[in-house]
């Protein structure tokens, strides 16, 4: 059973056609890392998991996403309901403007719960999976906006896991930090992996290498290439992959 | 050649900057002279704890409390009006409404802010005023009420236009956020988008309550010009402008006590927008939000 499957997915913005007739499916509990240069379509792909694309007027979308076999874009499907159970990590640290404690209280009051000690654990709980919780335990009143790039960033991993989603987006997570926090975050992917489905958007080519099980390679809207990490970066079926992961262009 | 270009036109630019500067300190001088000799001949004890305000009686009164509640009154139903009708239109124009419409409402609103006021003035009194009477009986013809709500409606632009740019103004990747969190758009508007803008929104609330303070015409026309220490709206009111208008238009003769008053009462007018300001200011340092 796969955990996502798209379907021959046709993206539209107003008139560009974005994505072209894209088809995969993602096996549960694994990472999966989509590369390729910038403005292939790999976010916008990305965001259709989740109906983020939603929110742009102009997009139109063809297809079927389909999530644990359940079709996302049929009307029946309640799009804020369904977004809960769908982490997403940004390209950029967004914490809101709120303290630490309520940025990753924010998804469980959102939904109604006000029950103070189960606040504390999840919180406590989140902090702790996205190593962040020995940083931060003293200072859970101090703004979220106080931290640095790197913290933010896990603090905003945090967030999402607080509502225990059963997938976690994440768009290029580390493009913002320095070495050290993208190899903690690094590190943390690979931990979260046994409880999560993890589809990871990256422009850093050993970063794929390091902590995706499966690689797909975009390019011009098209699904070039998706196979088992190794096989894309040792022995690609198509020249262009070949010539993407050997930094010949892109 | 080029040198002596660059100064004049740096001189020139000072020139510009000095005359607000100049007529600022001008304006507080005067004011300052003629309070002064207000207060030669009128207690400051008395000015501001009277209740009573009958300068243009024969037995004369100064106590500023009366004005000082009917501005405060005024602009308290003026908020009341504002504040959620300018925030609701903000927050649809930001999340809800499309792009098209939102190009469309928002000048035309603004355009509320462009009516002359004595025309809100007489709105207020040969329309709401009637309206208001037939639900309120015991309302006077004169009142407070009517004078405040559509001083309300004209500070609505104040309020929506200047919150609606906060919000336009915080950062797209914060919105992403909520929505990526599951949260429906009411919940992104006031639990995400308002709280994050909330320093432009105080701004701009600070904004209207200083316009509607200063506010003339409409309370001219509409509430009545009768001195009052009263909180009840449906009474007929003065505010500290109206006063000030009514002296200076009527037989008042200068250099009179009588006519120092109204620099008494336009310094007190001074002073209270001067503190709103202050606490517009803090507000904004204590909340502002910064995003790199």
């Amino acid at each position: 059973m796969y955990k996502l499957e798209a379907r021959d997915i046709q993206l539209y913005y107003g008139q560009k056609h974005a994505l072209k007739g894209i088809s995969m499916a993602i096996k549960p509990n694994t990472v999966t890392a989509f590369i390729g240069p910038s403005g292939c379509g790999k976010s916008t792909f990305l965001r259709c998991f989740n109906r983020m694309n939603d929110l742009i007027d102009t997009c139109r979308i063809e297809g079927e996403i389909l999530i644990d076999g359940r079709d996302i874009y049929k009307d029946r499907i309640n799009v804020v309901d369904h977004r809960k159970k769908i982490g997403m990590v940004f390209q950029k640290p967004n914490p809101f403007p709120k303290s630490i404690f309520e940025n990753v209280a924010y998804g469980l009051r959102i939904n109604g719960i006000t029950h103070k000690k189960f606040l504390e654990e999840t919180v406590e709980r989140s902090l702790r999976q996205a190593a962040l919780w020995d940083e931060v335990k003293d200072d859970l009143k101090k703004s979220a906006l106080a931290l640095s790039g790197g913290q933010q960033q896990r603090l905003c991993i945090a967030r999402t896991l607080a509502v225990e989603p059963s997938v976690i987006l994440m768009d290029e997570p580390c493009s913002a930090l320095d070495p050290i926090s993208t190899a903690k975050v690094e590190e943390l992917i690979h931990e979260l992996k046994n409880k999560y489905t993890i589809v990871m958007v990256t422009h850093n080519m050993q970063q794929a290498a390091r902590v995706s099980d499966r690689t797909a390679f975009f390019y011009l809207g098209e699904l070039i290439e998706y196979d088992d990490t190794p096989t894309i970066f040792t022995n690609p079926a198509k020249e262009a992959t070949q010539n993407y992961v050997t930094g010949r262009f892109g | 050649m080029q040198k002596i270009k660059e100064k004049s036109i740096e001189a020139f630019l000072i020139l510009c900057a000095s005359i607000t500067v100049f007529t600022t300190l001008g304006i507080i001088v005067i004011l300052s002279i003629e309070t002064f000799q207000f207060f030669r001949e009128v207690s400051v004890f008395e000015f501001f704890t009277g209740t009573e305000w009958t300068p243009l009686f024969a037995i004369k009164k100064y106590g500023i409390l009366p004005l000082v509640a009917g501005t405060l009154l005024t602009t308290l139903i003026a908020i009341a009006v504002a504040l959620p009708l300018g925030l609701t239109i903000a927050v649809y124009l930001n999340e809800y409404a499309d792009q098209r419409l939102k190009a469309v409402i928002k000048p035309l609103l603004e355009i509320l802010a462009a009516i002359p006021t004595v025309v809100y003035g007489f709105f207020a009194l040969t329309f709401v005023t009637p309206v208001l009477q037939k639900i309120i009986p015991s309302l006077s013809g004169f009142n407070a009420l009517s004078a405040g709500l559509v001083m309300g409606v004209m500070i609505i632009p104040y309020v929506s236009s200047l919150s609606e740019d906060a919000l336009s103004a915080v950062p797209k990747s914060l919105r992403e956020a909520a929505y990526g969190m599951g949260s429906t758009r009411l919940q992104t508007a006031f639990k995400v988008m308002l709280p994050a803008a909330s320093s432009g929104v105080i701004v701009s609330v600070i904004l209207a309550i200083s316009r509607a303070i200063g506010e003339t015409m409409i309370v001219a026309v509409a509430a009545g010009q009768e001195p009052k220490f009263t909180f009840n709206p449906l009474q007929s009111i003065e505010t500290i402008t109206t006063y000030i208008v009514q002296v200076s238009m009527g037989d008042v003769p200068q250099n009179s006590l009588e006519f120092r008053s109204i620099f008494a009462a336009g310094i007190t007018l001074f002073g209270l927008t001067f503190i709103l300001n202050n606490i517009s200011y803090w507000m904004k340092q204590k909340y502002q939000q910064k995003y790199e």
